[in-house]
């Protein structure tokens, strides 16, 4: 077994960013558009109970619900927690209470921030209303946060019965039908013991595999673990540089950020030595006349941390009967 | 709740020694010697596994598929009957314990990793989160956790001074795990989101777990004492926050009862309660008394490896019944915002 001390570990920044375009039932619809119109909408359960937030199905009974009433924009803090540190995407970016509020002919609580200036000036109970976004556009930012209010408290709303909040059509012009929530989320990549040497070995343009112990099965790159056998792969072994091309195909549409010329070669190559094969682009010969069997070697480009391309060798192809395994 | 079909126990558990960062080892380098190791306790090799059943979540490390790559670490291939839940381990369990119920296999496989260090766990966890009311505010775990606590407070359930001393004794506990990230005394610390201090916090990090179950005899020959599964449930609470009531846990309760929790008393408990406050909701909810030792492995306060702490509990209470240091445990697992789902199995060993 070739031991060589562990080399520093590699680390990259990754992120991981998305945009979920999600559809509005009815009900969320009719809330998130009344937020933009600063109207706040609830839903009336069959024990006419009054959600807000609103949903479309009764959370105990699974009931269908429609029946929109609107509340108030002033409610009562029902539990609170001091963050006295901000994260990024929160509702305030400097220290707030996140609260939960019964607004005022609700019966449950909304999660949002209140903007208080300090722990001592808040407590369950208290007396809140919304302060609205400035610029508003269906969706639950639209509620900037809230902020302390001081008014003769018409007492805790049980949403039930006395000041029973009128019932609403939940008819707005241009209703919001789709929200798109943009997610970012930030990590520090560090690939592990096995592709760490991996990408050593690579940065001095060397391609170096892993050997199972049980099984002698040559992957590369190398994952750390043999999935045949279960056990870490320890060898290190160097395999090609040449290879086989086993498979293509021809991509046909251009990548995005991507300046290769289509149509061009896609292949799964056979590294010589290699357990199995790994994937690259063909260059240097006409994609038309890419074929199995073909032996190629890896192009290099100045500064770069893996081969650009691979390109014929000129020696004869490969025979099938030598790379049929590795298909 | 009837008799299961079969008599299905925990016959081995096996748990990575949890640390806040193992940037030297990718995920499936993080899980194989957990593998291995559990496989080692009952002599079985890969080819005697019925059943495999995995949880986990990519998007803890950022690894799109990683668990894919983690199964490398089982041996896969050629396919194994396999299974994935994108859920703490716990859930796993309960699907593989489902499996062997049927009579599919007569042995299982479950085992969980998380790895948290590359990026933001309370972040990252805001994506779990309902996407239309919650998601777009990034209300991070420990704020929705301290609004929890800060509920109990109101209620008169508990205080800061009674939350440090939870945090004070799982700690303490957890000097006796030799696996645990976080033992010993130490300071409260600031709020980190008030009425939370650092101490009411689990720790971050990365960690794996893993057990194999098996029914009937086969359980008998694996191991010496089996913990034999009396009954699992998991019930989950409403949806939105605003709508529970905080300071309790009726689908903890009601999975307890489903799963025969509430027969015959148990004489451990280990609660998946990454908050002390939340420890304070699960002992309420299941009425445990002082008699009851719960946690004697230090809990999620002294690791925490997200994904697989739920199943760690299960592991922790098996380990008990197998040593003959307890002889019906209760095992509790939990997922999602302010104990927002909740699973509970019971554990027993045959009498001495
Ligand atoms: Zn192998």
């Amino acid at each position: 077994m070739t031991v060589t001390p562990p080399p520093e570990i590699l680390r990259a920044p990754l992120v991981v960013e998305f945009p979920f375009t999600r559809s509005l039932g009815p009900v969320q619809s009719a809330f998130l558009t009344g937020l933009r119109e600063r109207v706040v909408l609830g839903v009336r359960t069959e024990s006419g109970k009054v959600l807000v937030p609103p949903v479309e199905y009764d959370p105990e009974t699974a009931a269908e619900l429609r029946e929109l009433v609107e509340v108030a924009a002033t409610g009562t803090v029902t539990t609170w927690a001091w963050n006295p540190a901000p994260r990024p995407g929160q509702p305030l970016a400097t220290p707030f209470a996140w609260v939960l509020v019964r607004l005022d002919g609700a019966g449950t609580a909304l999660l949002h921030a209140l903007d208080a200036p300090g722990p001592e000036s808040v407590r369950t109970g208290m007396r809140v209303r919304i302060r609205w976004a400035a610029e508003r556009s269906g969706a639950i930012t639209d509620i900037a946060c809230f902020e302390p209010y001081e008014d003769d408290a018409p007492g805790p709303s049980t949403g039930t019965g006395e000041g029973r909040p009128a019932a609403h059509d939940g008819e707005f012009a241009d209703p919001v039908t789709g929200i798109t929530t943009p997610a970012r989320l930030d990590y520090t990549y560090s690939p592990g013991r096995a592709q760490t040497r991996y990408l050593y070995g690579l940065a001095e343009r060397r391609t170096v595999g892993e050997r199972c112990p049980s099984c002698a099965k040559v992957y590369v790159p190398p994952r750390g673990a043999c999935p045949t056998c279960g056990v870490a792969t320890t060898d290190r072994v160097e395999v090609g540089p040449r290879g086989t091309v086993t498979t293509y195909c021809v991509v046909n549409i251009k990548a995005k950020n991507l300046d290769i010329d289509v149509p061009y070669v896609y292949a799964h190559i056979a590294l010589d030595g290699a357990g199995l094969a790994l994937h690259g682009r063909i260059g240097g010969i006409p994609y038309d006349q890419v074929r199995m069997g073909l032996r190629v070697e890896p192009v290099w480009t100045e500064g770069a941390r893996y081969p650009d391309h691979y390109r014929p060798t000129g020696e004869p192809d490969a025979d099938y009967d030598t790379y049929k395994e590795l298909l | 709740m009837s008799a299961p079909l079969r008599d299905v126990a925990i016959v081995a558990f096996a748990q990575s020694d949890h640390r806040r960062r193992t940037d030297d080892l990718s995920e499936v380098e993080m899980v194989m010697p957990v593998l291995h190791e559990v496989l080692r306790r009952t002599g079985c090799e890969t080819s005697d596994i019925g059943f495999t059943c995995s949880g986990s979540s990519d998007y803890l490390a950022g690894r799109a598929f990683s668990f894919t790559m983690a199964l490398d670490g089982v041996g896969a291939w050629p396919p194994i009957s396999e299974s994935h839940v994108e859920a703490d381990g716990a859930w796993a369990l309960y699907e593989a314990w489902v499996k062997l119920l049927t009579g599919e296999a007569d042995t299982a496989l479950v085992y969980a990793y998380g790895k948290s260090s590359p990026g933001s766990v309370r972040d990252v966890l805001t994506r779990q989160l309902d996407p239309y009311y919650l998601a777009p505010l990034w209300p991070d775990s420990v704020a929705l956790a301290a609004l929890q606590a800060q509920a109990l407070v109101d209620a008169g359930h508990t205080d800061e001074a009674a939350l440090a001393s939870i945090a004070a004794r799982r700690r303490a506990d957890a000097s006796a795990n030799p696996h645990a990230q976080l033992t010993g005394a130490r300071p409260q610390g600031d709020h980190v989101v008030a009425p939370l201090r650092t101490g009411d916090c689990p720790p971050i990090g990365d960690g794996a777990a893993a057990v194999i179950l098996a029914a009937g005899d086969r359980a008998r020959e694996l191991c010496e004492r089996p913990a034999w599964i009396r009954g699992m449930d998991h019930r989950i609470e409403a949806h939105s926050l605003g709508v529970r009531d905080l300071t309790d846990s009726p689908s903890t309760r009601l999975a307890a009862e489903r799963a025969g929790a509430f027969a015959r008393p148990v004489d451990t408990a280990e609660l998946h309660a990454p908050f002390t406050s939340q420890e304070v909701v699960l002992t309420r909810a299941l009425g445990l008394g002082d008699e009851v030792r719960v946690n004697p492995s230090g809990g999620a306060l002294a690791a925490n490896p997200v994904m697989a702490a739920g199943l760690i509990r299960l592991g922790e209470a098996a380990a008990a019944v197998h040593r003959g240091d307890s002889d019906r445990a209760l095992a509790h697992a939990t997922s999602g915002p302010c104990l927002q789902q909740n699973l509970v199995a019971v554990l027993e060993g045959d009498p001495r």
